[in-house]
């Protein structure tokens, strides 16, 4: 349907374009500023992060005033605090805390050992990637919670137990992530290392490592979370002290308040180490320039 | 230039000669020979494709994945100044200077390598906080700090600005007149390679096609005749005609 077909379609053509221009303004008028939609998120709201916790404390507070929410499910939130303080006061909640905490700590450290040395093998030599890739990718596809029966076999169900399947489970992500951050360095730096004469050992010192850094640490913080994890099901299993033991103990005899005191203790735990864990990584990678800068 | 020793002395520091390098079926070198003598500075042009960058990697020890036969001399103390500056982003500037200078006073030399090339006081910045030109001039002080007898530069302006790289171009004529390294410049600026070189290589089919000794006094004026000429010539070599278009 073009104008040849149709000669006479020229006259409509030109009334049309009459007709739209009638309806230019609304296209002209000035627009109004500052109504523009920047696409950037604005300025940060201070203590952000805390409005949403608290908000949560406070429907809490009410709810169990107004009496909606029973007791034996869902304590009030002071006699939580009222039972951490007994805990605290009678000396159990700092004991159970140190064990838990020990524990984790030592899982950590030899599994972030462990981890990383693997993962170095691993990432610098083809006959140490034949070796450790397969059976830490094996490892990776077992589930280290599925391990603790086999483990409690192995280990019986002591401290040795216990540090095993955290260590185990803190390995896999140190490793993965560390031995893809090392592969990942760019080629262009190692050729670099080559002209300018570099030894083995000053290659990995000064290449290697650093290069490998940011893998390691996105690795250690979710070694972080994996350890506490490990640590709530272990002590669950068999245990006759620490929190998950606390928590398990307070289960049997309906002790809600103290698996709420638990659970709250699990939850700082997690919340410090993680910020421990990313304090040292800004201030190793303060090279870096992200778009979270 | 004045580092030009025209031929005049001994042996070369560098010497190539029937150089082959190819990749599968592909013959980039072909036969290739090139003497370069000492503190003498030769500018390499070509058509991208055309076996610069073989060469300089061949030259600096870079192409053990390449298949080739020859004959290759090179000193030991040589250097190589990237395209793009190749500093460790994790490393400061100072640094990233003294990499792999296991000497004593390296400090002392980097800082005053990163002096010479206008950088003093920068010691402490990381790499990522400087322009793309103050990057590129620590890679200069990183490779003269190691007092090259060969200094290896492929495309080392390529990724700066204008303005920026005629400062570059002044900046390397006074480090190469204060440290006579030899130099193969690889460039595809016929204008930089003229401004430079003390001779230009044109590299095509896997072999050298024009060998010109630039006998223009330094500095030299592009608007210069004899300037014109040689850049006439260079680009016919390139394959770029430069007459007038217009038919008679």
């Amino acid at each position: 349907m073009n104008a040849f077909s149709h000669p006479a379609a020229v006259a409509p053509t030109i009334g049309y374009a009459s007709d739209e221009r009638a309806l230019i303004p609304p296209a002209v008028k000035p627009r109004k500023t500052g109504t523009r939609r920047r696409l950037a998120l604005g300025r940060a709201i201070p203590f952000g992060a805390l409005i949403g916790p608290a908000l949560l404390i406070v429907v809490w507070s009410i709810g169990s005033v107004a009496g909606l929410i029973d007791p034996r499910t869902l304590p009030a939130p002071w006699s939580v605090v009222g039972t951490a303080v007994d805990l605290i006061a009678e000396g159990k909640l700092q004991g159970h805390l140190m064990t838990s905490a020990w524990r984790a700590a030592q899982g950590l450290v030899f599994g972030v050992l462990i981890g990383s040395v693997l993962a170095l093998i691993s990432g610098l030599s083809r006959l140490g990637e034949a070796i450790i890739d397969g059976p830490v990718q094996i490892k990776r596809a077992i589930p280290t919670l599925a391990l603790i029966p086999l483990l409690m076999l192995w280990f019986g169900i002591g401290e040795g137990m216990k540090v095993t399947t955290i260590a185990l489970a803190v390995l896999i992500p140190i490793y993965i992530q560390t031995h893809s951050s090392l592969r990942s360095i760019d080629s262009r730096y190692v050729e670099l290392a080559q002209t300018l004469r570099m030894g083995y050992g000053e290659f990995i010192r000064e290449v290697i490592l650093p290069g490998a850094l940011p893998g390691f640490f996105l690795g250690l913080r979710f070694a972080v979370t994996y350890a506490w994890l490990s640590l709530v099901v272990v002590e669950q299993v068999n245990a006759t002290s620490g929190i998950g033991y606390m928590i398990d103990l307070a289960r049997n005899y309906g002790q809600t308040d103290i698996v709420i005191v638990g659970l709250v203790l699990y939850a700082l735990l997690g919340l410090a180490s993680d910020g421990i864990v990313s304090f040292f990584q800004e201030r190793s990678l303060s090279w870096r320039r992200t778009l979270a800068d | 230039m004045a580092s030009h020793l025209g031929g005049l002395s001994g042996a070369p520091v560098v010497r190539v000669e029937s150089l082959i390098r190819s990749f599968g079926p592909r013959t980039i070198l072909d036969g290739l020979s090139l003497d370069i003598d000492k503190g003498e500075f030769v500018a390499l042009l070509g058509r991208s494709g055309s076996g610069k960058s073989t060469l300089l990697r061949a030259l600096a020890d870079l192409d053990d994945k390449v298949s080739g036969s020859g004959r290759l001399e090179t000193p030991d103390k040589k250097s190589v100044v990237f395209q793009d500056a190749r500093l460790l982003p994790w490393k400061r500037v100072l640094e990233n200077v003294m990499l792999g200078l296991n000497l004593p006073d390296a400090a002392k030399r980097g800082r005053a390598a990163l002096e010479e090339v206008g950088l003093g006081g920068r010691e402490n910045a990381w790499p990522v906080e400087l322009s793309g030109g103050e990057q590129q001039r620590v890679a200069l002080a990183r490779s003269l700090v190691r007092d090259p007898e060969l200094l290896l530069a492929d495309e080392p302006f390529g990724a700066l600005d204008a303005l920026t790289r005629l400062r570059m171009h002044d900046l390397l004529r006074q480090l190469c007149a204060r440290h006579q390294p030899a130099v193969l410049l690889v460039t595809h600026d016929v204008d930089e390679a003229v401004t430079l070189a003390d001779r230009v290589l044109v590299l095509d089919k896997g072999g050298i096609v024009a060998d010109i000794a630039i006998d223009i006094p330094t500095p030299r004026d592009h608007g210069d005749r004899r300037f014109g000429e040689i850049r006439s010539e260079l680009l016919r070599h390139l394959g770029v005609e430069t007459k007038p278009v217009l038919p008679v």
